[in-house]
């Protein structure tokens, strides 16, 4: 199957991912061409088959809402690009 | 001191000369950075060196074994994949987007290696965010292989494989997702092991595919890979997906009796993609094993031809949500030069991600988005069921499996790197493991034109134990020994 530069051009948005003309065409081919491979699971029957979201079976975990590292936010803020008197600086979401 | 380079140890023999003081863990780790300084311009496996921190913590290493107190792991120099978190060391997924991330916090298998005593070299290259097969998608250098510096380390752990097959390190620590410990140990010539899903602590481990990716060592030898993996594993509060099963003492069990193993060869792996000669050296593992009365069997794992388009379904999905959180806000790369939010997140991504990353997104984002979900991204989820279950049935009748570990040795440097189809190609018998959660290694089986191959062994959950006494004396008995680049 063949994805159309639209398609391409639509799925960059939704993954928030800005691309040139040129990328747009070269991963679209790139694309279309790995798809192309995954054909042969729609030839198996899976009507009754459940899903395997993990390999292991898991339970929740559950702990104590506590307080383990007081330094934390102070630290975290270490790595933020932008900040100013300890917040997040962001630019602005409303117009 | 010993007449031999303290380098070119195993993790055993330094253990024994530093714990009757013939060597001290200051020396043997100055003798390790020696190393690296002689051999890593030609073989760039490191991202970053940690020369000053390492000889601190060799010198209290060397203060606890002077209490006659400490661990196997007291003193032994590692690498570790530019993944794993390092508190205050940079942790770069060979990234630019995390180029100059340092994070606050230490990955829980580093947590449990520092305080066995074991001393952190530096850290490791990789494809970017762990995307890959070569290495060759760092954003930094490619890493080369020590057995022909135009070929490929493999990937995406080319940095912890081939700093362990040139000796700058006496074991390194790796994750692997579809294969990214086990397929560059192959092309190196080292031990590769990825554990059962969930054995060790994902914490701190850079997520790329989360019900896939596992943390496991790379080593010189079986016995050493056992050392290592008892060091790391355990239940962790911090991931809620670690297993609660008790640690045993993988080494404990290393005697070389195998009498009586059923051990089971998968006919599907055996397919055209194959190598002849790799082949030919798989049979002739297989013939080892045999011989040192196993019982051996064909077995069949009829789905497993589909394991590579499950894989590239689930992995990139999982993917593009992980990696998602990298939106130039929080850490990491930041666009700078625009004013609105919508475009400085799209412009981050864009040039803070490097095509193979970009890729995989793109391809998860296209698997999870309205319309596709059912075809793709359910339908995989299905059929790994499929595969899982193979395994399940499997394991009924035979203890472990044995199987090549990559389709071919090693390949040149930029020869598959613009077809990424032909990329992907190289997991297809390593990714079974990752879908069905077992543990499965890959030890080394000899040379091919002098280029190292791996073969690998599976077992179902939990058999690590099994499976690492069945390589220990397929090792013993193939008898080739560390198989030493000439660099």
């Amino acid at each position: 199957m063949k994805l159309s530069n639209d398609e391409v051009k639509h799925i960059a948005s939704l993954a928030k991912i800005g691309m040139t003309e040129e990328e747009l065409e070269v991963i679209g081919a790139q694309l279309s061409q790995i798809l192309e491979q995954f054909k042969s699971l729609s030839t198996l029957d899976t009507e009754n088959v459940e899903t395997t979201a993990h390999p292991t079976s898991i339970n929740t975990v559950l702990r104590n809402d506590e307080i383990t590292n007081p330094k934390a936010t102070e630290d975290m803020l270490d790595n933020v690009p932008r900040k100013e008197h300890g917040f997040v600086r962001v630019r602005p979401v409303l117009e | 001191m010993t007449s031999s380079n303290p380098w070119s140890l195993t993790i055993s023999e330094a253990h024994r000369l530093l714990a009757s003081k013939q060597l001290s863990a200051v020396e043997l780790t100055e003798s390790v950075i020696e190393r690296i300084k002689d051999t890593d311009s030609k073989i760039n496996s490191f991202i970053t060196i940690t020369e000053e921190s390492a000889l601190e913590s060799a010198a209290s290493a060397d203060s606890i074994i002077s209490k006659g107190e400490g661990s196997l792991l007291t003193g032994i120099p590692f690498q570790a994949k530019d993944n794993i978190c390092t508190a205050g060391i940079a942790t770069t997924c060979a990234s630019k987007m995390l180029e100059n991330f340092r994070p606050n916090y230490d990955a829980t298998a580093i947590t449990k290696l520092k305080s066995a005593g074991a001393v952190l070299l530096g850290k490791g290259n990789l494809d970017e965010f762990a995307m890959g097969s070569s290495t060759e998608n760092s954003v930094f250098f490619p890493t080369k292989n020590p057995h022909d510096l135009n070929t490929v380390p493999g990937g995406s752990s080319g940095g912890p494989a081939a700093s362990v097959s040139a000796e700058q390190c006496l074991f390194s620590i790796g994750s692997d997702t579809g294969g990214s410990v086990r397929q560059p140990a192959s092309f190196c010539g080292v031990v590769g092991l990825k554990p059962t899903y969930g054995r060790v602590s994902r914490y701190g481990l850079v997520a790329f595919a989360s019900s896939l990716d596992q943390i496991g060592p790379l080593t010189k030898n079986v016995e050493d890979s056992a050392f290592v993996l008892e060091a790391i594993s355990g239940n962790d509060p911090k991931d809620s997906t670690s297993n609660t099963e008790n640690v045993p003492s993988y080494g404990k069990d290393l005697n070389g009796d195998i009498k009586g193993l059923k051990v089971g060869v998968p006919k599907e792996y055996f397919v055209d993609e194959l190598d002849s000669e790799v082949a030919r050296t798989v049979r002739s593992s297989i013939k080892i094993l045999e011989e040192l009365g196993a019982e051996i069997s064909e077995v069949s794992l009829p789905h497993t031809s589909h394991a590579l388009a499950v894989y590239y379904i689930i992995a990139p999905a999982e993917a593009s949500s992980n990696l998602s959180r990298y939106d130039g806000v929080k850490f990491g790369y930041s666009h700078s030069d625009s004013t609105d939010i919508w475009d400085a997140l799209e412009k981050t991504r864009q040039y803070g991600f490097g095509a193979e990353v970009k890729r995989r997104i793109l391809l998860g984002t296209y698997a999870l988005s309205s319309g596709y979900y059912d075809a793709y991204y359910l339908k995989a989820q299905k059929v790994r069921s499929l595969i899982r279950q193979d395994f399940v049935n499997v394991f009924k009748d035979v203890d472990i499996l044995i199987a090549p570990s990559t389709p071919t040795v090693a390949f040149p440097l930029g020869e598959k790197i613009s077809d990424p189809v032909q990329m992907y190609l190289n997991d297809i018998f390593t990714i079974p493991a990752n879908i069905a959660g077992i543990p499965a290694i890959s030890i080394p089986a000899g040379l091919i034109k002098n280029m190292p191959i791996g073969v690998q062994f599976m077992g179902s959950h939990h058999s690590e134990t099994m499976l690492l006494k069945a390589a220990y004396a397929y090792e013993k008995s193939a008898n080739h020994g560390f198989l030493k680049p000439s660099i």
